[in-house]
């Protein structure tokens, strides 16, 4: 065409031939300028120095964990002695930490779930909506150990004393009850972070082409979407379990300073889940040297225990989103 | 550069197969195209929806302004018309989806068999009058799941697969999809190919039965060979349910539709058989939007 222009206008000198370009000239940041250059270096450097931190930190507790680590301390509760080799384990702990998780995700996952469908998919009133939402964002900026102090205030209420000790008259307000139950407010802004995010990322022609063969709005949520939304569900879970077990304060002043079970009643498994009790990071804190236990090898050893614990559920994150990959998804 | 402009659009054409006869005698110069017809005429055609002067409104905004259309069982009715011309949104009303949007308000009345569908209980009517979308949009599980998720009652899992089979197998047949996933029934739907994915939607929109199928632009995300295996698909379903389709492409509604509807800002411009609107329509505006002008 454009030779058919009689009187083409003065045109900029012809382009170069045009070359294929390198590797180099994509990616490269050799043509940067030097501020450009300087930057990338430092975000080069900050990344390094963050792996670096983590591996440290793993290796460290690795090597120490592993020299002090002995399988009886899993299984052996901890006792009172002069010594480290008569203070037993922390098998006490280990159960504490799996039996709060459990139950603290067990009250997150449900409650946080059916606050994001409602959220996503209804929303309505604006206003309440509105209000959850910021609520739940309250709840997460909550420093921990204010929620246990919110806590002890309602668990210590005469009307929930069957949920704890109580002696003459006088709730103790510190069980597995109570600390799961705060717990689960730590877990509960993940879950619904993460379970809106599953939910948003379904298209709505997804949920029209369910209401288009008749189905109902609660049959596309339990069916559909829900499913559709299973890998973040979990992700969310996981992650709230992750939090749940690396927890402190709440442990430390809802469930009490003991290193044992302290069971009320005899009604099993009640009796444990009423009574105070421990968790590996309350034993890591009373063993490290500013504890009362002051036993830094078993604090170690019991670290090293909770740090598998924890990566064992970013390994299982992983699987579930390279697995939800794989099966594909829709194009909005 | 004149004959650039007003030329024809380029026309993408697929290759009919060996047997397949183009019943209509391509357009005489100046009409729309030489795009072939690889269709018979219809063989029978009965009444199956009355649209009857619709008009539909999202807030102040009116997208369709008092349409009134025949919809027939034994033919493919197109809706055509440029972007945002309320072809989808009169698709839509009439399986009642228009009204999930809150601010969508209907006015006319739209007659299923004689009887007006604001009467009829939404998901009932929704499963007489399904529908396909643009995108395919097969649900997060098996192949078999997703045909008997629509066989089966409101969010229950109980009926045994057994008895579902005949029934989700009958659909996979009807959508020309059988014979391509029958050993991988229980394979996630959404590792199917695109086309196959949108085939599997048409099965599960006729797993309901319905008397009325919606298509809303159901090729537009397809390759050209999943295009025309779905445009024979819906050509050979016109017979056991109504079809209408939205189509952006002129030349599809040429070669499937039997009868066009052209719309333009809200108003029905033209109703009539493809041949007449596209070889000699009879408004200027159909004439300059089926030859390209605008659009």
């Amino acid at each position: 065409m454009e030779s058919s222009v009689a009187t083409p206008p003065p045109s900029p000198p012809p382009a170069p031939a045009p070359q294929k370009p390198t590797k180099d000239a994509i990616e490269g940041s050799a043509t940067w300028q030097l501020s450009d250059r300087i930057g990338l270096a430092i975000c080069w450097a900050l990344g390094l120095l963050f792996c670096a931190i983590a591996v440290a930190i793993i290796v460290y507790l690795l090597i120490q964990g592993l020299s002090y680590l002995k399988p009886s301390m899993l299984v052996t509760p901890a006792t009172s002695g002069f010594s480290q080799s008569q203070t037993g384990g922390f098998s006490d702990a280990l159960i504490g930490t799996l039996i709060v998780g459990t139950m603290g995700i067990a009250i997150a996952l449900p409650v946080g779930v059916g606050v994001a469908i409602w959220l996503v998919e209804y929303g309505r009133p604006a206003g309440l909506a509105r209000l959850t939402e910021s609520t739940i964002e309250a709840i997460a900026g909550i420093p921990s150990i204010v929620l246990a102090l919110f806590g002890t205030v309602i668990f210590s209420s005469t009307a929930l004393g069957f949920l704890s000790r109580t002696s003459e008259g006088v709730v103790f307000g510190r069980s597995f009850f109570a600390a799961a139950t705060m717990l689960s407010l730590v877990a509960l802004p993940l879950v619904v972070a993460s379970t809106r995010e599953g939910l948003n990322a379904i298209p709505q022609h997804v949920r029209e082409a369910s209401y288009a063969v008749g189905k109902t709005k609660i049959a596309t949520t339990r069916r559909i979407l829900l499913p559709a939304a299973r890998p973040q569900v979990a992700t969310g879970a996981m992650l709230g379990l992750g939090r749940i077990i690396g927890d402190t304060a709440i442990i430390l002043v809802l469930l009490g300073a003991t290193q044992n079970f302290a069971p009320v009643g005899n009604t099993f498994p009640l009796n444990y889940l009423r009574g105070a009790g421990t968790t590996l990071t309350n034993f890591v804190y009373e063993a490290s040297p500013t504890g009362n236990l002051n036993q830094p090898q078993k604090a170690y050893a019991a670290a090293f225990v909770l740090l598998l614990m924890v990566l064992a559920l970013n390994a299982a994150v992983d699987v579930v989103h390279r697995r939800a990959r794989k099966v594909g998804t829709w194009s909005h | 550069m004149e004959s650039l402009i007003s030329g024809p659009p380029p026309i993408r054409r697929l290759p009919l197969e060996d047997g397949a006869v183009a019943t209509e005698v391509p357009p005489s110069p100046g009409g729309f195209t030489s795009a072939k017809r690889s269709i018979a005429a219809p063989r029978f055609s009965i009444r199956r929806m009355e649209i009857d002067n619709v008009s539909v409104s999202y807030a102040d905004r009116e997208a369709v302004k008092s349409v009134s259309i025949p919809v027939r069982q034994g033919e493919v009715l197109s809706l055509i018309g440029p972007s945002g011309c309320g072809k989808t949104t009169l698709l839509r009303s009439l399986n009642r989806l228009t009204e999930l949007t809150r601010t969508a308000t209907l006015s006319g009345r739209i007659l299923l068999d004689d009887v007006d569908i604001r009467l009829i209980e939404p998901t009932l009517l929704r499963r007489r009058v399904t529908m396909v979308f643009q995108q395919p949009n097969p649900f997060p599980m098996s192949v078999f799941d997703n045909i008997a998720y629509v066989l089966r009652e409101q969010g229950s899992r109980r009926q045994r697969k057994k008895a579902l089979e005949p029934k989700v197998h009958s659909a996979l047949e009807r959508a020309g999809l059988f014979e391509e996933v029958k050993d991988n029934l229980d394979h996630p739907a959404l590792r199917l190919s695109g086309g196959q994915q949108q085939r599997l939607c048409i099965a599960r929109a006729l797993a309901a039965e319905p008397e009325v199928l919606l298509l809303d632009e159901p090729c537009s995300a397809l390759d050209p060979q999943s295009t025309q295996v779905i445009e024979d698909l819906i050509v050979k379903l016109r017979d056991d349910v109504a079809v209408v389709i939205v189509t952006h492409n002129l030349q599809q509604a040429y070669r499937i539709a039997d009868h066009v509807a052209f719309m333009y800002l809200g108003e029905l411009v033209e109703y009539s058989s493809a041949t007449a609107l596209f070889n000699s329509p009879r408004e200027q505006r159909t004439k300059e939007y089926v030859s390209g002008a605008f659009g």
